[in-house]
């Protein structure tokens, strides 16, 4: 079979190096980028600026999971871009090579082994937990099963105070109607497994504290994920004041991030009291209204953020004004001319909702100091002191930010180690 | 360990009419390799799921050892899905990599050593325990995975298409693999693959399914010297068995220019919604070349000869002066098109006609109303 490539409307991806193993890659192809733990070879390759992941699988699980990312992507699921399916290698000899599947890497986001660093805050692991939580959640109510739940196999993206997590490997999932509680709880179960042995392979590489216990991990993601799918679809029985409730459990709900689109209502038997049970959610609550009123697309939590900031400031601003109308009041005083003064070496560092997050604290970290800090004023003193011991992450493109601590050649099941942080920018390839 | 029964499990979908499984009833075993195999949408990975726990059960219940499972947790179920390809931690040795999981499940570390090495022991990995996973080879690799589940103990291993991920000779390797470790270990299995030659070559028995129905569950040898229904002859054996529907006179059925006298209990057993037809099944291997015009052969044209060293197949038509007679068709057998396997000393070339005949007892007969077979079994003398 001649190479074939299905997806993507690019031809220059057939001057990338097909006829060779993924693993012996030359090394100006590749984007050095840090990588989770893998049952396959997985690189990430630079192509026409941006950046690709590739990985090796066989053609049918490729095409599988590509068509499974599409769907997921139509579907609103946070998850990564698939870009094609390569089949058909073979290499100078003719003998083939596996299929790979190319999808897009996600800008700004980072394997939670790259999250583990000196510095590492306390809550680090926790909110990483919370946000696959959320993932599993967001994934289950549109009917997806992963069957393989880890950390490894979603990326972290800042998201203001916490962490937003994408779907990254999908190849072990189906899409179906609706899960079965069976499902959910296999689900569920991977997941609690999974990151145990992923905290212990830390602490056996000596990147996480020994005084962090796996098992308690397990359990949060577990408590975690049912505390929200309970509020989310669980359901309410009440005997009086019913719009009353109804209006606190869809408030509820919103600032969660999750607006409801379909609400089952069901008077019980005897007709004394009435059920609520929302029976469609959609996340991203947060991130609409901010879409809606600034053209900003954002994640949620940055949302949520920024969002706050916006109705600070047509309270104090524009009391009078409409919300639309404030809110371009908003983007045009506060927010562009913030995320303006970074300078442009910096904006490779964090995303600017992300900055315009931490100027925010910032802010509020100087007023404890001397209050009627203005956003001008904290910017600066945010770019001059704070934004230049942060890494760059914006796709980490040309910069040493893995590095193989062994430094044999790669195995599929091989993580590279990412003291991302301290390294200084090595520009073109990686280090061995 | 247990065995497994389904006792008239049904799993049906909402919003659709037609279960996905169908009352399936099925009796695996203590320590039975069973595979269930049939063509994509057929319910058997839907069966494996509803054992695992995934898919609810609709109608009927399912029993692992004395016990109802239907409304049982995944986790409480005592099974384990089998995956070939983990990752693995690479800075945990080979013995926590196995092991890791029963320290959740609060094992105590004797026995976690005493379970792991066991295991090791089975799938000689003994003197790698203390190694990290980088030492070893992919075989060695895909070992380790599978002996996260054998310390459990688990009553029963499920595996859906365990081997779908793997390159083509990693798949052969590995199935052997599979089988030969559950023969050690003598864990109850039940294995899902639409590959047929998977399903003979690996399991103890097959359970062949169809549109969510259970079509015929047997041993590899069963299934392929008595295919209960036409769909099992097309679906079972490769190359496919010849199938075709043919007009029968007089015991004889007219195949093309040949006459074919049908075996007797067979067309005794037809039925008058048969209408005096019947479907006609044979293999590649049950044909003789014989001499033009010998009683009871058949002329074939020849279109395609395929050399295989051992083995050559002539791919031809049957040769036919009234086309109805030709007629090699029937669901699950494919086209008209007729394959016998000839002596690889001795090929035809494109476009000769070959005679061959049905040889003596190989004959597979089939209703044409029901597609249920009326033959006895054939004897045949194919290693499987």
């Amino acid at each position: 079979m001649p190479l074939k490539i299905t997806g993507a409307v690019d031809p220059e991806l057939l001057d990338l190096p097909w006829s060779v193993p993924l693993e012996t890659w030359p090394e100006d192809t590749l984007a050095a980028l840090p990588r989770g733990i893998s049952r396959h070879v997985v690189r990430f390759v630079r192509f026409r600026g941006r950046v690709l992941a590739v990985k090796e699988t066989v053609g049918p699980m490729a095409q599988r999971e590509f068509t499974m990312l599409k769907d997921l992507g139509r579907m609103g699921a946070p998850c990564v871009v698939p870009f094609a399916v390569v089949d058909g290698r073979r290499d100078k000899d003719g003998n083939e090579l596996p299929a790979a599947l190319v999808t897009e890497h996600l800008q700004f986001s980072l394997p939670y082994r790259a999250l583990f660093s000196q510095a590492l805050r306390d809550d680090t692991l926790d909110r990483l937990i919370d946000a696959l939580a959320v993932l599993l959640v967001r994934l289950h109510l549109l009917g997806f099963y992963w069957g393989d739940v880890s950390l490894s196999n979603a990326l972290f993206r800042r998201d203001a105070e916490a962490f937003s997590a994408y779907l990254v490997d999908a190849e072990t999932g189906d899409i179906h109607a609706s899960l079965t509680a069976g499902q959910r709880n296999y689900d569920i179960e991977l997941a609690c497994t999974n990151i145990i042995g992923e905290m212990f392979d830390l602490q056996a590489a000596e990147e996480l504290d020994d005084a962090v216990e796996p098992l308690d991990l397990g359990d949060r993601i577990k408590e975690r994920y049912c505390d929200l799918w309970s509020t989310l679809t669980g359901k309410e029985t009440f005997h009086d004041n019913v719009r009353y409730h109804v209006a606190e459990r869809v408030k509820a709900l919103n600032e969660l991030g999750f607006d409801v689109a379909e609400l089952d209502m069901t008077q019980t038997s005897d007709g004394s009291e009435l059920s609520i049970h929302p029976k469609v959610v959609d996340a991203g609550h947060h991130s609409r209204r901010l879409l809606r009123l600034t053209g900003l697309d954002v994640q949620e939590n940055q949302a949520r953020r920024l969002l706050n900031d916006l109705d600070e400031f047509r309270a104090v601003t524009f009391p009078d004004e409409e919300e639309t109308l404030a809110a371009h009041e908003w983007l045009a005083r506060n927010f562009e001319p913030t995320v303006r003064a970074v300078p442009k070496e910096f904006r490779r560092k964090l995303e600017p909702a992300q900055v315009y997050h931490e100027v925010l604290d910032h802010r509020w970290f100087l007023a404890e100091k001397r209050s009627n800090i203005t956003m001008p004023e904290a910017v600066a003193s945010y770019v001059k002191h704070v934004l230049p011991a942060r890494p760059d992450e914006a796709a980490v493109l040309g910069h040493a930010i893995g590095t193989s601590a062994e430094g044999d050649p790669e195995t599929s099941t091989e993580t590279r180690s990412i003291p991302a942080w301290q390294l200084p920018p090595t520009v073109g390839r990686l280090r061995d | 360990m247990a065995t497994v029964t389904f006792d008239k499990a049904s799993r049906i979908y909402p919003g659709t009419e037609r279960p996905a499984v169908d009352q399936l009833e099925l009796d695996i075993a203590d320590g039975e390799f069973l595979v269930l195999v049939g063509p994509s949408g057929c319910g058997k990975s839907t069966s494996l799921r509803m054992l695992a726990g995934l898919e609810d059960i609709d109608a009927g219940s399912i029993w692992v050892g004395d016990r109802d499972v239907t409304h049982v947790q995944p986790k409480d179920r005592d099974i384990a899905m089998v995956f070939q390809s983990y990752a693995l931690y690479p800075h945990m040795t080979v013995a926590d990599n196995m092991g890791f999981a029963l320290k959740i499940a609060k094992v105590d570390k004797a026995e976690i050593r005493e379970r792991v090495e066991a295991a090791a022991k089975v799938l000689d990995l003994t003197e790698y325990l203390d190694r990290k996973p980088k030492a070893l080879s992919g075989g060695q690799r895909q070992r380790v995975a599978m002996g996260r589940a054998i310390v459990r103990q688990p009553q029963v291993f499920l595996m859906d298409e365990p081997l779908s991920n793997l390159d083509a000779k990693l798949r052969v390797q590995t199935r052997t693999q599979i089988a030969a470790l559950q023969r050690r270990l003598g864990t109850t299995t039940v294995y899902v693959t639409h590959d047929q030659v998977e399903a003979l070559t690996m399991g103890d028995r097959i359970a062949v399914m169809k549109d969510g129905k259970l079509q015929q569950v047997g041993t590899p040898r069963d299934m392929y010297d008595a295919p209960a229904n036409v769909f099992v002859a097309g679906f079972i054996g490769s190359p496919a068995m010849n199938l075709g529907t043919y007009t029968v006179n007089n015991g004889v059925a007219q195949v093309g220019n040949g006459q074919v006298a049908l075996a007797r209990d067979a067309v005794a057993a037809l039925k008058a919604e048969d209408k005096n037809q019947v479907v006609l099944g044979f293999r590649p291997e049950s044909l003789d070349r014989v001499a033009p015009n010998t009683e009871g052969a058949v002329p074939i044209n020849v279109d395609v000869v395929e050399e295989l060293g051992s083995d050559a197949y002539v791919y031809g038509t049957v040769a036919a002066e009234n086309p109805g007679a030709a007629a090699m068709h029937f669901e699950a057998g494919g086209s008209s098109e007729v394959i016998v396997r000839i002596d690889p000393r001795d090929v035809p070339k494109k476009g000769d006609s070959v005679w061959v005949k049905i040889r003596e007892g190989e004959q597979h007969i089939f209703s044409s109303a029901t597609g249920d077979r009326l033959s006895k079994a054939v004897q045949s003398s194919v290693s499987l």
